[in-house]
């Protein structure tokens, strides 16, 4: 069976009003998808915000976050990516970045420097996979919640381009570099929340050269969901960078 | 962009709900909250939804509930009054809270117990009465037991661990078994309690017979569940913080929407009071009664087999 919006009030119990009946033909629109009224988005917006703030660990509510508030930032996106011939075809194509896709061994042989193998060298140094990324759930646009996605599967390689790890200093520049390239109200917010956990000296670093930098890069750079990475596993990172006009990393 | 928008062949129809909604499936079809399948799918389905749930059970029942779970325990209890030496056996009960809480009661009473006692024993020497407790095989408990049966072992780990944890021992017994088949033999337990179990039951009726069966004559049968509610605005609203709320909290709190939207729904599914209160007279119990607590959004079923 499929899932029924779940706001709709119990159907033929005691055969209540018709009104009530009248969904407005909420339906699974791709897997996972779980359609939401606005106050249920509106709660979890809420909740979701204050659960990670309170447990870090919760990556799940990060994304929660992300898909219930990027109502105006993801057609944003998508229009973007729309009218770039290359994020035209992103859009098209629907490139997934996993494991399963990856051709882990080719792009270990690539050359230093060169963003297959700067990304393969991320991911082992910090012990992370693209696989867990979650995928999305309340974002009520098929379209938008593949820009979601690719949005998350893409954050590993910013990682790569800024150079930045994921401990929490790394994830809170990047996370800065991805507010002002998105608008998504997520990033806006872990970029001003996150900093609160990190330590005075760590905060220097972060204010005097990090962030500088980072915005900088975000305001001159150019859409980074434009980019077709998946084709371009030989570029040199250097020459990706300067082409979208990421400053070198400090 | 193509909009996958797998609609209208694939909405679930509500005819079929409504049908399989007792549970007394036309033809092979059932309800899992508002959807339509299988006899056997439900059950897996269910089996599921606990073992995910398990480790979130209690702080999800406390924050859905605003704790007032733990009123309703009380209240089922309460009703029980349970004398040392009875024994119960507490179905779908998971993760213990009627267990600990039927521990507790008789404890209680088995120690105004003792105290009555030794009062009367005053006169004695101190080496009488220190006999008279070897003698007496001095148990806390009065020979009180309560076996917990479940079918979810992920439920049984959790209930075993918050019983190590709150330092129950004594007196509790943790059986893996289906409420529709129980591995216990006929007229042998004084009470049967079931909370917030038989909504998750895929075949009511069988449950009930089983209860019927494995209970003493004399024996009582305690349901405590989500009921109906009459009260129109009431009944808005609850309907309101279910279906609004409490999938988020589920989602918040779990990491888990789906198991908390199958719940309210299948509290919706789940048969009101007096169609309760005739299953369990079908399956032989007398003076069947019903007592709704909170206006109906609970209610406590009791029955005797004589």
């Amino acid at each position: 069976g499929r899932a029924r919006p779940s706001h709709s009030d119990p159907r033929g119990r005691d055969g209540r009003g018709g009104e009530e009946e009248e969904m407005e033909g909420w339906q699974q629109l791709y897997p996972g998808h779980i359609p939401t009224s606005p106050l249920q988005k509106a709660l979890l917006a809420a909740g979701s915000a204050v659960m990670a703030l309170y447990d870090p660990y919760r990556h799940d509510m990060v994304a929660v976050l992300g898909e219930t508030t990027g109502c105006l930032a993801l057609p944003n996106l998508r229009d973007k990516m729309k009218n770039h011939p290359e994020g035209y075809r992103i859009l098209q194509e629907r490139p997934r970045i996993r494991l399963s896709t990856l051709d882990m061994a080719r792009l270990q042989g690539l050359p230093d420097g060169s963003l297959g193998r700067e990304y393969v060298r991320f991911l082992e140094d910090n012990k992370v996979s693209p696989d867990t990324r979650m995928p999305p759930k309340f974002v009520d646009d098929e379209e938008l919640a593949y820009v979601i996605q690719r949005y998350r599967e893409v954050h590993d390689l910013m990682h790569t381009l800024l150079g930045m790890p994921t401990n929490m200093l790394g994830e809170v520049v990047v996370k800065w570099f991805e507010a002002i390239q998105t608008g998504l109200p997520m990033c806006v917010l872990g970029a001003a929340f996150g900093p609160v956990r990190l330590s005075t000296r760590k905060l220097q670093v972060l204010a005097t050269e990090l962030l500088p930098w980072a915005v900088r890069s975000g305001l001159n750079a150019s859409c980074i969901l434009n980019v077709y990475y998946e084709q371009r596993w030989e570029q040199p990172l250097e020459s990706l960078r300067e082409e979208l006009g990421i400053f070198p990393p400090p | 962009a193509v909009r996958l928008c797998r609609c209208r062949a694939l909405l679930s129809q509500p005819a079929g709900a409504l049908r399989a909604r007792r549970g007394l499936a036309a033809g092979p079809e059932m309800h899992f909250g508002f959807q339509t399948v299988t006899e056997e799918e439900r059950r897996e389905k269910i089996y599921q939804v606990f073992e995910t749930v398990a480790k979130k059970y209690d702080v999800m029942n406390d924050s859905m509930t605003l704790g007032i779970h733990r009123v309703w325990k009380d209240i089922l209890v309460h009703k029980m009054n349970p004398c040392p030496g009875t024994l119960l056996l507490d179905v779908a009960g998971g993760t213990g809270d009627i267990a600990f809480r039927f521990i507790n009661y008789v404890r209680s009473v088995r120690q105004s117990q003792l105290q009555r006692k030794l009062k009367h024993h005053q006169n004695l020497s101190w080496q009488e009465i220190f006999e008279s407790y070897q003698n007496d095989k001095f148990n806390s408990l009065g020979n009180s037991q309560v076996v917990v049966c479940d079918i979810n072992r992920e439920m049984l780990k959790v209930g075993k661990q918050k019983a190590q944890h709150l330092g129950y021992s004594e007196g509790l017994s943790w059986v893996l078994g289906n409420a529709e088949e129980l591995p216990f033999d006929d007229d042998k337990f004084d009470v049967y309690t079931i909370a917030f179990g038989i909504r998750n039951v895929t075949r009511i009726d069988l449950a009930l017979q089983e209860a019927y069966r494995v209970l003493k004559p004399g024996g009582r049968f305690l349901c405590l569940e989500f009921s109906h509610v009459s009260n129109p605005l009431l009944s808005r609203l609850y309907d309101l913080y279910s279906f609004q709320v409490i999938p988020v909290l589920g989602e918040v709190i779990a990491g888990d929407w789906r198991s908390y939207q199958y719940l309210v729904e299948s509290i919706r599914q789940f048969p009101p009071q007096e169609e309760l209160k005739a299953m369990i007279e079908d399956a032989g119990f007398f003076k069947v009664e019903y007592e709704n607590l909170n206006f109906g959004i609970v209610a406590i079923h009791s029955g005797f087999k004589l």
